[in-house]
């Protein structure tokens, strides 16, 4: 019994839009009863790319989250269907039937991840097949994957240990996109952006050089984590949770630690951070 | 694109560091070949000949409505009479010299088809005033650089053999200056390369990207993100040269003896001889980077073995098309000879190029051989016209003869080449009466292309035609325009990513070098015929169609093709056309042969490139400078130009003649960035399918229409009340182009951004040159000036423009 999924590895991804071009080739313009009606040519995005920009200059990072079908193990919009309209295949793959779901339209404002669009012109709701007309076929993956250059799209049958999606489900974190919603979708994600701080430590006294070295600490209501800034004075926390409250504390002998707090409502850059010579301090110290 | 499960051409695996890297066995694609399909159907086709209504043969030709007035449909009969006609007229009046003929830079694929080869064999027998074409995505390295380290023969190109294993074996930090391979894919290797990065990533090598705009690349690789200001680059170079010195951090020996020169560049970075020394607080004020980051920059780069990229082939990246930008190119060359050029890990090398490669199989690319098939036929094409122009100043040619420049374009045949003084009209030819242009893509591509508008209105050009498959920027100039088809529509056969010529062995981009047999697919559409059908009626009509075909049919140039490379070692011609394309099998006992090792160990020049005239001669230890060594301190430019300021023998930092301390930036105070695009390759793409609206790196679709993405800060969007998504004007006396802004915080403030080969010109004032263009074409205000005095290349990143919020 195959049981096919997807894993996404967004830190692969390079944003190159090619699994949304490969997803417009193929079914713009074509017809694949029973599977699929043809997609119009412009405005569905039954492949989807959420691009987030992240950081402040020069801080800045983007990533690129493909979204097509989850083809959830337990389809809302089948529930959401009349008459057999859309229907689950024994290996996962979750099916709108092009002539059986026409004037549907409550299909499209059933599913939570919004993957479903409406073609206007053949009045039916549309989506991801994760190309079953290929897989019928004889394909190994669905579009998107083949024309993914760095595996960043990974698809195979998780009933077989051996294939690679078996491989990285085993030895990698996975997580889903709202697992909230209780639909187990059959997509899974690594590397789904969560939140960084980031910052570059300058000494006041010596802006000729980078502050390289200084102690950086992280803290939240459970732990503490410690960093070193690099050659360029800069240091970064990354995998952080959203809306949450974290504290800096930033210290390097001979200057007055600084603390900060940050709510992580988006990434953040917190920029030039000016140690001051504590020279009074010193001065204590000597004595 | 997967391979064929019986297909036996194992793929080469490199082994370091416990593990085994080997590419996937497949081809990648880059983004836009995935809208090849809809492009072949693009509603955006030239359908059918066509003929400009205020054009009157026989009576008025009206070439001041050129842009303006529209076309009528005619047959194939008449449009082919009408312009053999006209250059049966021409000839006879002028001399053959009086038509002139050029194509855009790139073409549709296929070693039959190619401009090279088709155009090229064609107007090479007619005889024509053929047009010297700047080494545009490349100049500086042409005009710069080869005066440092030679390579000539590649124009300006390092050979880039192996680097792949080489890097990701010894390479402990890249920096990608001016650089973007996930956008520019190392020109034609698609994505192949992007999973190199990965790598390189996974190895721990840490990656550094130095641009105004954080690039597509570096927004998902960078480690560390620079961005100086546009044009400042050289001053930063000599920064870090200062750091190395005054530490004592830089490779002695190796520029004892393998350079010339550097005491006297040594005393120009100490300020020893104009008192000024080059300091990272120096070049603060100059470029808007910290001194103390130049300064950690420079420590880094000189503590560990350091690749740099200046470029989709090690070079090429948009910092060598500005003002003065020989300078910055040949300021790298001598950096990286400061770090010894040559040893293991020390490269200049753009993460694209120097997979392991099988260079002693032969297939010619579309540029060896010259022009017009002439490997495979029995009568070469020769050009019986020796007048020429240089494409930058094909205006001037036309409207305010007469033009000089220096040198002949892609000047590969020697260091001298590129000296050679050229006047238009040459003494005792006629002025160019006829231009017969090949694709349409300049308004887009060259600079300051309201001038192309003007010289298309010029009754000078008393004939205008223009051939291509879809319509672009140029193409509603002409007077008779001729549908062409694409190569889905015709048989060809050529190898994945070569050009040969000055870019041999170019395809050690690709994981596997592939010979294709391109398979037509369809019937050409609608009435479009092949360039070489064309080009044969029309030789037919003006007396030497024996000569241009000598009886072959396209098919007969692909089978002559085949049985002139090594595939018939291989495979039979039937089974190749069968399968469709043919895996080269790299030898069992391959041994890389690293780019520049040679040099740096004091070894007779090892690597397949085989157009180093030195190679296999006693001098084949010597790079090729006069020298044959790296010149701080250049032999060639202190032969020919000694007095030079703007490109003197040593190189200089020399403020941008259009950048923010020059008169126009009092009015125009953003500086512009528009380099190669992602989403299109080149023109080629763009405009011709809507999907690329969807693509908010490329075009942003707004009430309809697919604007041209305009990045800019925050900072500089709020003081002029613009927001995200806003249509906004970008301005300077040269011109106006609309565009929608990206407010985004991946660009420097105070530069703006976005990607040249816009194929889309679409002016609110058809027909009128200066009028504002809704299309994108950057190009409109990028100045014309050259790079220098003597360095006749492109600098449209030299460009100060203002924006503003476009209300109505």
């Amino acid at each position: 019994m195959t049981k096919y999924a997807l894993v996404i590895d967004i830190t692969r991804c390079n944003g190159c839009y090619n699994c949304f071009l490969a997803c417009r080739d193929e079914y713009c313009g074509n017809d694949y009863p029973p599977y699929s009606a043809a997609q119009p040519f412009i405005g569905h995005f039954w492949m989807r790319l959420i691009e987030k920009e992240r950081g402040k200059y020069p801080k800045v990072k983007v990533t690129y989250t493909p979204v097509p079908c989850m083809h959830c193990e337990s389809p809302i919009c089948t529930q959401a269907s009349s008459h057999n309209a859309v229907y689950e295949r024994p290996d996962g793959i979750v099916i709108i039937d092009p002539e059986k779901a026409v004037g549907q339209k409550e299909i499209v404002s059933a599913c939570p991840y919004r993957v479903i669009y409406w073609n206007e012109e053949k009045n039916i709701p549309q989506k991801c097949t994760f190309c079953a007309h290929l897989l019928d076929e004889g394909w190994k993956e669905p579009r998107c994957v083949e024309a993914c250059p760095t595996d960043a799209l990974v698809f195979g049958d998780l009933e077989d240990p051996h294939s690679q999606i078996s491989k990285i489900i085993a030895s990698q974190e996975v997580e889903e996109l709202h697992p909230e919603y209780g639909l187990k979708p059959q997509v899974h994600y690594i590397g789904l952006p969560k939140r960084f701080i980031a910052g570059e430590v300058v000494f006041g006294d010596k802006e000729d050089e980078c502050a390289e070295n200084v102690k950086v600490t992280l803290t939240d209501k459970r732990a503490k984590k410690t960093v070193k800034t690099d050659n360029y004075g800069d240091f970064e926390f990354e995998g952080l949770q959203p809306e949450t409250t974290y504290s800096i504390r930033i210290e390097h002998k001979g200057y007055a630690p600084k603390e900060l707090h940050v709510q992580t409502k988006t990434d953040v850059y917190l920029g030039e951070i000016v140690l001051i010579p504590d020279t009074d301090l010193a001065q204590t110290d000597r004595q | 694109m997967v391979f064929a499960e019986n297909e036996d051409v194992p793929t080469w695996i490199i082994e370091t560091k416990g593990r085994k890297f080997s590419a996937p066995r497949k081809v990648t694609l880059a983004p836009y070949v995935l809208t090849q399909r809809a492009r072949t159907y693009s509603e955006n086709r030239i359908k059918y000949p066509l003929k400009r209504v205020d054009f009157n043969l026989n009576g008025d030709r009206h070439p001041e409505t050129r842009g303006k007035s529209g076309y009528e449909r005619i047959s194939w009969d008449e449009a082919l009479d009408i312009v053999a006609g006209e250059m049966k007229r021409i000839r006879t009046t002028y001399g053959p010299e009086a038509i002139m003929s050029r194509c855009s830079s790139h073409h549709e694929w296929g070693n039959i088809g190619y401009k090279f080869r088709t155009w090229g064999r064609f107007f090479h027998l007619l005889g024509f005033t053929d047009i010297f074409d700047n080494p545009d995505s490349w100049e500086a390295w042409l005009w710069g650089a080869v005066h440092a380290y030679g390579f000539y023969w590649n124009l300006g190109v390092p050979e880039q053999y192996d680097l792949l294993e080489d890097s990701l074996k010894n390479t402990e930090l890249i920096i990608q200056w001016s650089n973007d391979p996930d956008a520019t894919c190392g020109v034609y290797g698609a994505q192949e390369s992007a999973i190199w990065r990965l790598w390189l990533r996974e190895l721990g090598k840490k990656q550094i990207y130095i641009d105004p705009y954080c690039n597509h690349t570096a927004v998902t690789m960078a480690d560390k993100w620079i961005a100086p200001r546009p044009g400042t680059d050289a001053a930063m170079a000599l920064a870090i040269a200062y750091i190395w010195i005054r530490e004592n951090t830089y490779d002695r020996d190796y520029v004892a003896t393998h350079t010339i020169g550097f005491e006297e560049f040594r005393k120009y970075v100490m300020g020893e001889d104009d008192g000024v020394p080059k300091t990272p607080k120096w070049a603060w004020e100059i470029t808007g980077v910290q001194a103390r980051t130049i300064t950690a920059l420079a420590r880094e780069w000189a503590s560990k073995r350091t690749a740099v990229g200046t470029g989709t082939r090690g070079v090429w990246g948009g910092a060598c098309r500005q003002a003065y930008a020989t300078e910055w190119a040949r300021l790298v060359v001598l950096l990286q000879a400061m770090q010894g050029l040559g040893k293991p890990g020390v490269s200049i090398w753009g993460t694209t190029m120097g997979a392991p490669f099988n260079a002693s199989f032969e297939f010619p690319g579309y540029a060896s051989d010259g022009y017009g098939m002439n490997n495979l036929a029995k009568k070469p094409a020769v050009n019986s016209v020796t007048q020429r122009i240089y494409r930058l100043l094909i205006p001037e040619a036309i409207l305010n003869p007469p033009i000089h420049w220096l040198g002949e374009g892609f000047c590969g045949n020697s260091l001298e080449q590129q000296f050679i003084p050229y006047t238009y009209p040459e003494p005792g030819c006629s002025e160019v009466k006829m231009f017969y242009r090949y694709g349409g893509s300049f308004i887009g591509t060259m600079t300051e292309t309201n001038r192309w508008v003007k010289m298309y209105q010029s009754p000078k050009l008393e004939f205008v035609v223009n051939q291509d498959c879809w319509w672009c920027t140029e193409t509603g100039f002409a007077d008779i325009i001729l549908p062409a088809c694409t190569n889905f529509e015709r048989n060809d056969i050529a190898e994945w990513a070569s050009s040969g010529g000055y870019s041999h062995n170019s395809s050690d981009v690709c994981n596997h070098r592939i010979i294709v047999y391109q398979q037509k697919c369809i019937e050409p559409l609608y009435e479009s015929r092949s360039d070489y059908q064309i080009f044969s009626m029309l030789a037919e009509r003006l007396g030497f169609k024996e000569d241009f075909t000598e009886g072959n049919l396209e098919e007969d140039w692909i089978e002559k093709m085949f049985y002139a490379t090594d595939l018939p070692k291989y495979v039979s011609f039937e089974d190749f056309k069968k399968k469709g394309y043919f895996v080269v099998p790299i030898p069992e006992d391959y041994k890389p042969t690293p780019a520049l090792r040679w040099f740096y160990e004091g070894r007779e020049c090892d690597t397949p490139d085989r157009y180093n005239p030195k190679k296999g001669t006693e001098k084949a230890k010597e790079l090729g400078t006069y020298s044959g060594k790296i010149e701080f301190v250049s032999q060639s430019l202190k032969d020919r130009f000694p007095e030079d300021e703007e490109r003197p023998p040593m190189p200089r930092y020399i403020p941008n003649w259009e950048g923010l301390t020059s008169e126009l930036a009092k009015n125009y105070p953003l500086q512009l960035i528009s380099p190669h695009p992602r989403f299109s390759f080149h023109t080629h793409h763009d405009g011709k399918v809507p999907w690329l609206g969807d693509i908010p790196g490329h075009r942003i679709r707004k009430d309809g229409f697919n604007w041209q993405t305009i990045r800019i800060h925050p900072s500089d969007a709020e003081v002029r009340d613009i927001k995200n998504g806003d249509i906004v004007k970008l301005y300077n006396d040269r011109g106006a182009v609309l565009g929608i802004a990206q407010v985004t915080e991946r660009i420097r403030p105070g530069v703006v951004h976005s990607y040249e080969s816009s194929a889309i010109y679409d002016p609110l004032e058809p027909g009128k040159a200066g009028s504002i263009d809704r299309g994108g074409c950057m190009n409109l205000l990028t100045p014309s000036r050259l790079i220098s005095k003597n360095a006749p290349g492109m600098a449209p990143n030299s460009c100060l423009i203002e924006i503003s919020k476009w209300e109505v």
